[in-house]
């Protein structure tokens, strides 16, 4: 059972970083525009480099 | 950033010279932001040209377009004006408006939205967490396992609930302060006391802790609240984007100059210029100019009455020929238009009245818990005699009986009818609308804008000789009053061809005078040709000396409008018109649409007073009204409707606002209304089922934290299943 004493701090751990990613994209504003974002993913105007 | 700063190229040296200097202060003081209105685009090439094309504008630092929002966002230097940005997109391809950003800003963070979310996704991770845990001990972990699984389970509820469980926490306080009940007392009650129970029983290392259900009621309960919010938030976004159309600016003199301001900063004795086709912003008195106004949004008139040097004009009523100069008598809160507001708000304290499903459930709701959450603690306190045992008891009926399910019943169904109504072109503003929407038993139209589109149409063009026509088209064709581009259009229609008329030129206020085969031959108002008055809309056409000839026209009927009013006396609804235009043209529309129940002539207050004796009656009422002279009737009655073309006043005081042209969404939203109410009604018998079944379970002390978890995902599911079953 001592198994229990990394797997549960693991498990834990796991979620947190993927509750930190989504505060992260609520902070960053990423669904202000749903519909736009999953468009401009089919346009080829920032291939090469991001935009500045 | 590059591209905006290495564009400018302007031909005075002092603004070259600024941004540079603002540069290097590191301040961006004089920023303009311009939001525009884009309706027409939907894909991803529209964005790339619109934004490739106003970065590349000067003076634009940066450029963003939402195309959820159908909007973009324009950064750029202070003298970049917003309508060169819109010239720009029209020249792009695309339709473009002008936005007012202060309106906007409200809707640009949804700040209490995110904090809904973010409460949301703490209290999911949270539970799911837990509900892992819990799993293990149900299947069978015990003694130290199940001691330690109960403490990690307390050391992450805790805190979350802490976090998450804020607004019921609030409400619930609100409430209690105020001496009510509502449905978060009973829900924060039931929270806390399973958080202390279970923490005193995994104290005392006992077999059964909450922690997992409490979560998971936070969890379903914010998840109602958030869609909630959001149905709501959809509509008062869109709400404020149509008032946000009307940029409030207004053109001053000032020292000689015709200057374009905000209407906020104009002050009492300034020069307004509006020109033909403008609507006054200030209430005051023509100083020069000669006109005619357009006041069917104030009184509902149809009729423009002339408007010349020294008379008085109220700010919303609309200049529709020559340029008129304006001494401002009251502007901003003094105007007319603003004193509306006290009527409405009068108006307004009556409709507060209304209790809505979910407050009548939790009226009856919330004591029968606390009843019978006491009755079985002091029951089993009395027959076991155990302090432990009796508390156990009391908040597993209390979490059983939690209104997890009824928390979404409303919410689930007025998400998904709010949707299906904003595609067809409703916006649903009001959280009650659409329960009281669903009682409405007769239906009250104004005339003017609403059942009519305010726009006149020629009704006896057919009567008129062939020669007569082709000089009336010819006149008309030279001016932008309403009655001339309506007789324009139709004279084009029935195939005629102007004729050759000399020397046109319009006389503001009056008409259009030209000469045609050496007569003098003139299109105006009759006191200027010397007709006979009439109670129609009517221009008069005069050849030379002979008797001026009359040209009738008629208001004509919004699209649906004739569809709308036979559906609705289809359905059984009493439906009356309630116009302030005089009684002939009332009479001819209620007679063309099969409407036997009119009053004509009536003031805002009149208007507001029929549908307080009506409702006193006993009937429940709904208002369809546009113009200023209606807002306090659409405040007055049981609920209301108003087109996207209604005075902002008129969109702010009713509960449903029709975006498109067409009025025949209005029976669908009756009828949506109504089945909604209906789903409503359905989901509180399920959720009140599952508490049949469950509660006696828990008041005999059978019940265990996976009957709790069970009963409420189980209800909850059910309940969010029949919500998407509205059709």
């Amino acid at each position: 059972m001592e198994i229990l004493a990394y797997l549960i701090p693991i498990s834990l751990i796991l979620g947190a970083i993927g509750l930190l990613g989504f505060v992260y994209t609520v902070r960053s504003n990423q669904y202000d525009d749903p519909e736009g974002d999953s468009r401009r993913i089919l346009s080829d105007e920032w291939d090469d480099h991001p935009k500045p | 950033m590059t591209t905006a700063l290495r564009a400018p190229v302007s031909a005075c040296p002092a603004c070259d010279a600024t941004p540079a200097a603002l540069a290097l202060a590191g301040a961006t003081v004089a920023d303009a932001r311009i939001a525009l209105s884009l309706p027409t685009i939907h894909c991803a090439a529209c964005i790339s040209t619109i934004e490739r094309g106003l970065n590349a504008a000067p003076g634009v630092r940066n450029a963003r377009v939402n195309l959820t929002l159908k909007r973009a966002t324009i950064d750029a230097e202070h003298d970049v004006m917003p309508q060169d940005m819109v010239t720009l997109v029209e020249s792009l391809g695309f339709e473009a408006h002008e936005l007012d950003v202060g309106t906007l800003a409200a809707t640009g963070t949804d700040k209490a939205g995110r904090e809904l979310l973010m409460r949301l996704a703490v209290a999911g991770f949270a539970s799911m967490n837990v509900m892992l845990l819990s799993v293990a001990v149900w299947s069978g972990a015990a003694d130290a396992t199940r001691d330690m699984f109960h403490w990690i389970s307390a050391l992450i509820a805790l805190p979350t609930i802490a976090f998450a469980g804020q607004p019921f926490f609030r409400n619930a306080w609100a409430a209690l302060r105020a001496g009510r009940l509502n449905m978060d007392v009973p829900i924060t009650l039931a929270i806390v006391l399973a958080l202390a129970t279970s923490l005193w029983e995994t104290s005392l290392s006992g077999d059964h802790a909450y922690f997992d259900a409490a979560l998971t009621l936070v969890f379903f309960l914010l998840a109602g609240r958030y869609l909630d919010h959001r149905t709501r938030a959809i509509a008062r976004s869109a709400a404020e984007e149509l008032a946000a159309l009307e940029v409030p600016r207004a053109f001053v003199l000032r020292d000689g100059a015709e200057r374009q301001v905000p209407v906020a900063e104009l002050r009492q004795g300034d020069m307004v210029v509006v020109r033909p086709g403008g609507r006054m912003p200030v209430d005051g008195m023509i100083e020069q100019g000669q006109s005619e106004i357009d006041r069917s949004l104030l009184t509902g008139e149809t009729l423009p009455v002339f408007a010349g040097p020294g008379q008085n004009v109220s700010a919303g009523e609309m200049n529709l020929t020559g340029p008129l100069t304006i001494r401002a008598t009251a502007v901003g809160q003094e105007t007319s238009l603003h004193r509306m507001a006290d009527l409405v708000a009068v108006a307004e304290a009556g409709r507060s009245n209304y209790t809505s499903l979910a407050d009548r459930a939790a009226k009856l709701y919330a004591p029968g818990v606390h009843i019978l959450a006491g009755l079985s603690f002091f029951g089993w306190l009395i027959w076991a005699g155990d302090m432990r045992v009796a508390l156990n008891i009391a908040a597993a009926v209390l979490i059983i009986t939690c209104p997890c399910a009824l928390g979404l019943a409303v919410p689930a169904v007025t998400t998904a009818a709010s949707g299906r109504l904003f595609r067809r072109g409703m916006l649903i503003k009001h959280a009650t609308a659409l329960e009281r929407l669903a009682e409405v038993d007769t239906v009250v139209f104004d005339k003017t804008g609403t059942l009519t589109l305010g726009t006149p149409e020629v009704i006896n063009l057919g009567d008129q000789a062939t020669g007569d026509l082709a000089v009336a088209l010819a006149l008309a064709s030279a001016s932008s009053h309403p009655l001339s581009v309506s007789l324009t259009a139709a004279a084009r229609a029935a195939g005629v061809v102007a004729a050759d008329v000399a020397e046109i030129t319009e006389v503001p206020g009056y008409g259009t005078r030209g000469s045609w085969n050496g007569r003098q031959v003139c299109l105006g108002r009759a006191t200027w040709l010397g007709a006979p008055d009439s109670a129609e809309t009517t221009a008069w056409l005069k050849l030379g000396d002979s008797a001026p000839i009359a040209f009738r026209y008629t208001d004509r009927l919004r699209p649906g409008a004739a569809e709308a009013v036979a559906e609705l006396q289809r359905m059984g609804k009493r439906v009356c018109v309630m116009s302030g235009d005089n009684t002939g043209a009332v009479a001819t529309l209620a007679k063309r649409l099969n409407i036997t129940d009119w009053t004509a002539e009536a003031l805002p207050l009149e208007k507001s007073n029929r549908i307080a004796e009506m409702t006193a009656a006993g009937a429940r009422v709904l208002m369809v009204g546009d113009g200023l002279n209606d807002t306090a009737a659409l405040a007055a009655a049981h609920v209301s409707i108003s087109p996207a073309s209604a005075l902002d006043a008129a969109r702010v005081a009713s509960d449903i606002v029709l975006l498109g042209n067409d009025l025949s969404p209005i029976p669908l939203a009756l009828a949506t209304a109504r089945s909604a109410t209906r789903r409503i009604r359905e989901n509180f018998q399920i959720a009140t089922l599952y508490n049949v079944v469950a509660v006696p379970l828990a008041v005999i002390g059978l019940a265990t934290p996976l009957i709790a978890a069970l009963a409420m995902s189980t209800s909850s599911i059910t309940v969010s299943l029949n919500a998407l079953r509205l059709r």
